[in-house]
C-alpha cells in the first residue's frame, strides 16, 4: 500500500501542473460532442448508443414472440416490421425468425449489456469515484466509443442486407454459420457480424485496458485500494476478464472468417450439402464451441458484475446501512472471476465431450454457486434494520437481488450434467438465463442511470414514472420468463418458429400467449423511461450536488460538466465509501472525504 | 379518417405539453425536493414490495399447481427414472431456497421500509456468519454433485451388454434416416463423398457388412427392455437429437460420431394407457379441437434440439417402443441397403 500511496501523491502533485491542459482552450462543438475524450461525454454516448440499440433487440422480441404465441396469424404489425419479403402478409418468415432471434440475443449480450453498461457506467464513475481528472488515455477511450459505434452501425447495416442478418443463433455455431448453403443468412449477414464482432472486441479490449490502469494508477491521495466502492472492484474485475477471454473469441472469429471466405477447415470437415460434397477436412465444430465458449461463459460474469457492483452501492446508500461484508463482496468477485474461466464446458455436456471432463466442469460450476450465493445473502444483511430510501433505483436494486437469486437457483439444474441431458437447449434455459443474467443486469442498468442521471445530465429523473416504470417492468418481466420454465419442463426447444408441428406441445398454447402478453406490456412500460429519460434531460429539476447523500467522491464536485472534474485540487480520502448511520455523526451519512475522528476505526479495511 | 388520427396526436401532445408546464410550475412553486421519497412513498413502496412477494410466490406454487400436468410425462427409459428422481429432489432443494431467499427479501423490503424518524443500524460485518452461509450451500451442493455424478457415470458408460441393439440416427437438413445392422449385427463403414441419391447416408459400398444394413425413413422401432446403444452422424450441420421421453439428447456432429444409450421401459401402448400421459393427451386434443385439428394418439419423438437451419423446429421422426418379438417382425419388413442401391 505504502508505495502506491507515493506514487498516488506524485500524480497529484503532478496534477497541479496538468490541470491546466484541462482548463485552458474553448472547445469547438465537434471535439465537445462528437469525438470527445472527455468520460462524461463518452459515457453518455455509450448509453444512448445501447438504448438505441436495445430498443430495437426489444422490438424484435415482440415480433417473434408474436409469431410463438399465434403461429400462422396474420399481423399488419409484423408485415410493417418486416416488410413484404420477411413478413408476407403479415406472416413471419422461419429464416427471419431465426435472424431476429439471432440479432436479438447478440444486441442485448454485447451491445445493450456489455458496451451498454461497462462503457456507460465504467467511463462515468470510475474517474469520478477514484478522484480522477480522466481515464489513463482519453484517446484511447475516445477511440473504444468510436469502434463500438462502428461496431454497432455494421450489425445495424445487416439487417438490411437481401439475405437477411446471421441466423445461427447468437453463439453462431459452424457449420451453420460457415456455410451459406446451410441458411441465407451465413452470406454476407454473417461476414459483417464477424467484421462486426472483431470491432467490439478491439473496442472492449481499449476500454478494459483503459479501466484498469486508470483504477490501479490514478486513484486520487488516501484512495486506498480497499477503500475503493464496490463499483470500481466490480469495474476492475469486469475488465480484467475482459481482457483475457475477449482475445478467445477474436481468435474463433477469425477462423471461421478464414473458413469462409479463404477455404481453411478449422471448424470443417466430412461436410456434404447443397447436393456435393465439400472439400473441408480435418475441422471439428466442437473446437469452435471451446474457443466460443471459453469467451462465453466469462461473458456472462461481464454482464452481471457491473450490475452487482452498482447495485451494491445503491443498496448500501439506500439502506443507509453500510454494505454487509465489504470484503466477502471483493473476495467473492474475485473467486467468480476465476472460476468463471474453468466453467465453460458446461455448455457442452451433450456435444459428446468425454464424460470425465464433463465431471469436472460440473464440479467447477457448481462451486461457482457458493461465491454468488455468498453475494445474495451480503444484499439481505445490507437491508435487515435498514432505513430504506425508496427511490427507483432503489426499487431496481431490491428487484437485482430476486432476479439474480430466482435465475441462479435454476443454474443448479443445468450445471448437473446429469439433468441437463433433458433440459439442454429448452426454454428452461432461456428462462435461466434471462431471469439471472438479462434481467438482473437490465435492473442493475436502470438502477444506474436513475442514480447516477444527475452526474450524467445534471438533472433529476422523474421519481414517480420511475415508480411506474419498475412496477410495470418487474411484473411484466416475471411474467415473460417464470412461465418459460414451465415450457422447458414439457421439453420445447429453443429457437424453434413454432411449436404447433408437434402435437405434444399443443397444450402449452396459454402459456405461450401469456408469455407474449406481458412481453408486450413489458415493452410498452419502457416507452415510460425514455420519456422519462429524455424529458428529464432537457427538463428535469436541476440536481443538487449531493442528491442521494451519498459518500462517494462523484458527489464532492459541482454540478457542472468540469473538464478535469474538480475546479481546484482533487479531492483526498480518508475512509471507506460506506460509513451509512455510523454511531457519532449527526447526518446519517459521512463521505469520503471526512477525515477520521481521533480513535476512529475505517470501515472497510479493519482498520 | 387519417387526418382525424393526425389531428387527434397533435391534440395529445399539446395537451400534454400544456400539462407538463403546469406541474413545472407547480414544481417551482414548493421548491421541494421532489426527488427524495417522501415517508408515504416509502410507505407505499414497502407495501407493494410486501404485496409483490407474497404475490409472486403465491403464483409460484399456483403455476405448479396449474402447469404440472403439461410436463414431459415420467420418464420411459431406465435412467430417465434416475434423471426425474434427481431433478425431482433438485427443484425440491432450489424451490425452498428460492421461495426462502424471496420471502426474506420482500419481507425486509417491507419491514425497514424508510422514514424520518428511523435511524439503520451500523452493521458492516460479521465473518461468523458470512462463514455460515459459505458452508451451507458448500455442503448441499456436495450432496448435488455426488448424486449427479454417480448418475453421470452411468449413463455415460459404455453399454455393458453382450450384444446390445446399435441404431444409427443420422441427421441431415431436415430429416432423420435410422439405420439398423442386418444379420451380422454391423453397420457398415461410411465416407461422406459416397452420398448419392440412391445412398444417402454414404455407405461404403466396398464394405460387405454394410449391404445388409437396413435405411429407415419417418419411424423407426425399438424393442422395450433391451438396450438400445445409439450412434449420431450429421451430414451438413449440428444437429441434436431429443428423445425427451426417454430423457435422451446427444448433439450430431458432421464429422464425428456421438453416441448415446437407453434401455426403453415402456412399450408406445404401455405408455398411452399412463394416467399422465392420458390427461395430457385430453388437454391437446381439447386444444386441437378448438383450432379445427384432428385428434392424435400419444406417440414418442424425435425431434432436432440444435439450430439446424429455416425448418430447424419441425425435423422429427416418430419412435415406436414395441414387444421385441414385434420389433423383429418389423425389421423385417424394412428393406437392406443392397436391394434399394441396386434397384
Ligand atoms: C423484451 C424482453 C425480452 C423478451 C420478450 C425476450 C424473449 C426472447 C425469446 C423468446 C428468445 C428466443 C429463445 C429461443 O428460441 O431460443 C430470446 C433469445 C435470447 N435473448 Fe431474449 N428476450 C428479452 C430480453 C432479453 C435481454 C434483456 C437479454 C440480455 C441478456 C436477452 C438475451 C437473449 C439471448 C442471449 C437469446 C438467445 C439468442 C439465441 O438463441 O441465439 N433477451 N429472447
Ligand atoms: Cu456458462
Ligand atoms: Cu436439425
Amino acid at each position: 500500500m505504502e508505495t502506491v500511496n507515493l506514487t498516488n501523491t506524485e500524480l497529484h502533485e503532478k496534477e497541479h501542473v496538468d490541470i491546466h491542459r484541462y482548463e485552458e482552450h474553448e472547445e469547438s462543438f465537434i471535439t465537445k460532442y462528437v469525438f470527445s475524450q472527455d468520460h462524461k461525454m463518452i459515457a453518455r454516448q455509450y448509453l444512448i448508443t445501447a438504448m438505441i440499440m436495445a430498443v430495437i433487440a426489444m422490438i424484435m422480441s415482440i415480433v417473434f414472440r408474436l409469431q410463438l404465441a399465434w403461429p400462422g396469424e396474420k399481423f399488419a404489425f409484423i408485415n410493417w416490421i418486416m416488410g413484404d419479403k420477411w413478413g408476407k402478409d403479415g406472416i413471419l418468415d422461419p429464416n427471419a425468425y431465426l435472424s431476429l432471434v439471432t440479432m436479438h440475443g447478440t444486441i442485448m449480450v454485447f451491445f445493450l449489456l456489455t458496451g451498454g453498461l461497462s462503457g456507460t457506467f465504467s467511463n462515468l464513475l470510475i474517474p469520478y469515484q477514484i478522484g480522477a481528472r480522466d481515464m489513463a488515455s482519453p484517446f484511447i477511450n475516445m477511440l473504444s466509443y468510436w469502434f463500438f459505434f462502428a461496431s454497432s452501425l455494421i450489425m445495424v447495416i445487416s439487417l438490411f442486407i437481401p439475405n437477411g442478418a446471421a441466423s445461427s443463433g447468437w453463439t453462431v455455431y459452424p457449420p451453420l454459420s460457415a456455410l451459406p448453403q446451410a441458411i441465407p443468412g451465413s452470406g454476407l449477414g454473417m461476414d459483417l457480424w464477424l467484421i462486426s464482432m472483431a470491432l467490439f472486441i478491439a473496442s472492449a479490449l481499449m476500454g478494459g485496458l483503459n479501466y484498469i490502469i486508470t483504477i490501479i494508477n490514478y486513484r486520487t491521495k488516501g484512495m486506498k485500494m480497499t477503500r475503493l466502492p464496490l463499483t470500481i472492484w466490480a469495474f476492475l474485475i469486469t475488465a480484467i476478464i475482459g481482457l483475457l477471454s475477449f482475445p478467445v473469441l477474436l481468435s474463433a472469429a477469425l477462423l471461421l472468417l478464414s473458413d469462409r471466405l479463404l477455404g481453411t477447415s478449422f471448424y470443417l470437415s466430412d461436410i456434404y450439402i447443397g447436393g456435393r460434397p465439400l472439400d473441408y477436412s480435418g475441422g471439428s465444430p466442437i473446437l469452435y464451441e471451446h474457443l466460443f465458449w471459453f469467451l462465453g461463459h466469462p461473458e456472462v460474469y461481464i454482464v452481471l458484475l457491473p450490475a452487482l457492483g452498482i447495485t451494491s452501492e445503491i443498496i448500501a446508500n439506500i439502506s443507509r446501512k453500510p454494505i454487509f461484508g465489504y470484503r466477502a463482496m471483493i473476495g467473492s468477485m474475485l473467486a467468480i472471476a476465476f472460476l468463471s474461466f474453468i466453467v465453460w464446458g458446461h455448455h457442452m455436456y451433450v456435444t459428446g465431450m468425454n464424460p470425465f471432463l464433463g465431471s469436472v466442469f460440473v464440479f467447477t460450476t457448481l462451486l461457482i454457486a457458493i461465491p454468488s450465493a455468498v453475494k445474495a445473502f451480503n444484499y439481505l444483511t445490507t437491508l435487515w434494520k435498514g432505513n430504506i430510501q425508496y427511490t427507483p433505483a432503489a426499487l431496481f436494486s431490491i428487484g437485482l437481488v430476486s432476479s439474480f437469486v430466482t435465475g441462479g437457483v435454476t443454474g443448479i439444474i443445468l450445471a448437473d450434467s446429469t439433468l441437463d441431458i433433458t433440459v439442454h437447449d429448452t426454454y428452461f434455459v432461456v428462462a435461466h438465463f434471462h431471469i439471472v443474467m438479462g434481467l438482473s443486469a437490465v435492473f442493475g442498468m436502470f438502477a444506474g442511470v436513475y442514480h447516477w442521471f444527475p452526474k450524467l445530465y445534471l438533472r433529476m429523473m422523474n421519481k414517480k414514472l420511475g415508480y411506474i416504470h419498475f412496477w410495470l417492468t418487474f411484473i411484466s418481466a416475471y411474467g415473460v420468463f417464470f412461465p418459460m420454465h414451465f415450457l422447458g419442463t414439457a421439453g420445447v426447444p429453443r429457437r424453434y418458429y413454432t411449436n404447433s408441428e408437434f402435437p405434444m406441445f399443443d397444450a402449452l398454447y396459454d402459456i405461450n400467449m401469456i408469455v407474449t402478453v406481458f412481453a408486450i406490456i413489458g415493452a410498452l412500460a419502457q416507452g415510460i423511461f425514455i420519456f422519462n429519460f429524455f424529458y428529464s434531460m432537457f427538463r428535469g429539476p436541476k440536481a443538487p450536488q449531493n442528491p442521494w447523500k451519498s459518500n462517494g467522491l462523484e458527489w464532492t464536485n459541482p454540478v457542472a460538466n468540469i473538464h478535469g472534474n474538480w475546479p481546484g485540487e482533487l479531492p483526498t480520502v480518508h475512509r471507506w465509501a460506506y460509513d451509512y448511520s455510523k454511531p457519532g455523526y449527526e447526518e446519517d451519512f459521512v463521505p469520503q472525504t471526512v477525515p477520521l475522528k481521533e480513535g476512529e476505526l475505517d470501515g472497510g479495511g479493519h482498520h | 379518417m387519417k387526418l382525424l388520427i393526425i389531428l387527434a396526436v397533435i391534440l395529445f401532445i399539446l395537451a400534454v405539453h400544456q400539462l407538463m408546464k403546469v406541474v413545472e410550475f407547480a414544481r417551482e412553486l414548493r421548491k421541494t425536493k421532489e426527488w427524495e421519497p417522501t415517508d408515504s412513498e416509502n410507505d407505499l413502496m414497502g407495501k407493494l414490495m410486501l404485496l409483490f412477494g407474497i404475490a409472486f410466490l403465491f403464483l409460484f406454487f399456483y403455476q405448479i399447481d396449474k402447469w404440472y400436468d403439461k410436463a414431459l410425462p415420467p420418464a420411459a427409459s431406465e435412467h430417465g427414472k434416475h434423471i426425474d428422481e434427481l431433478l425431482f429432489w433438485n427443484m425440491i432443494l432450489i424451490s425452498f431456497v428460492f421461495v426462502v431467499v424471496n420471502a426474506v427479501l420482500f419481507y425486509f423490503a417491507y419491514k425497514y421500509r424508510g422514514n424520518k424518524n428511523r435511524k439503520a443500524v451500523y452493521y458492516s460485518d460479521n465473518s461468523k456468519l458470512e462463514m455460515l452461509w459459505t458452508i451451507i450451500p458448500a455442503s448441499a451442493l456436495a450432496f448435488i454433485i455426488t448424486f449427479g455424478l454417480k448418475y453421470w457415470n452411468e449413463i455415460t458408460a459404455p453399454s455393458t451388454e453382450k450384444n446390445p441393439l446399435i441404431v444409427e440416427l443420422y441427421a441431415k437438413q431436415f430429416d432423420w434416416t435410422a439405420r439398423y445392422p442386418g444379420k451380422d449385427g454391423k453397420l457398415g463403414t461410411t465416407d461422406f463423398r459416397h452420398i448419392e441419391g440412391s445412398n444417402p447416408v454414404g455407405l461404403d459400398t466396398t464394405d460387405q457388412s454394410g449391404f445388409d444394413d437396413l435405411l429407415v425413413k419417418n419411424e423407426f422401432h425399438i424393442p422395450v427392455g433391451k438396450e438400445v446403444v445409439f450412434q449420431f452422424r450429421s451430414r451438413d450441420v449440428i444437429h441434436s437429437a431429443f428423445m425427451p421421453h426417454f430423457r435422451a439428447q446427444m448433439n450430431c456432429v458432421p464429422g464425428m460420431v456421438t453416441t448415446f444409450k437407453f434401455k426403453p421401459t415402456k412399450t408406445t401402448k404401455e405408455m398411452r394407457e399412463d394416467p399422465h400421459v392420458q390427461n395430457l393427451m385430453k388437454q391437446i386434443n381439447e386444444q386441437r379441437a378448438k383450432e379445427g385439428k384432428e385428434p392424435v394418439e400419444f406417440d414418442y419423438v424425435l425431434l432436432c434440439n440444435k439450430i439446424c437451419g429455416a425448418s430447424h423446429y419441425n425435423m422429427q421422426m416418430k419412435i415406436v417402443v414395441e414387444t421385441e418379438q414385434e420389433f423383429n417382425e418389423w425389421l423385417r419388413q424394412q428393406k437392406s441397403f443392397k436391394t434399394v442401391a441396386s434397384k
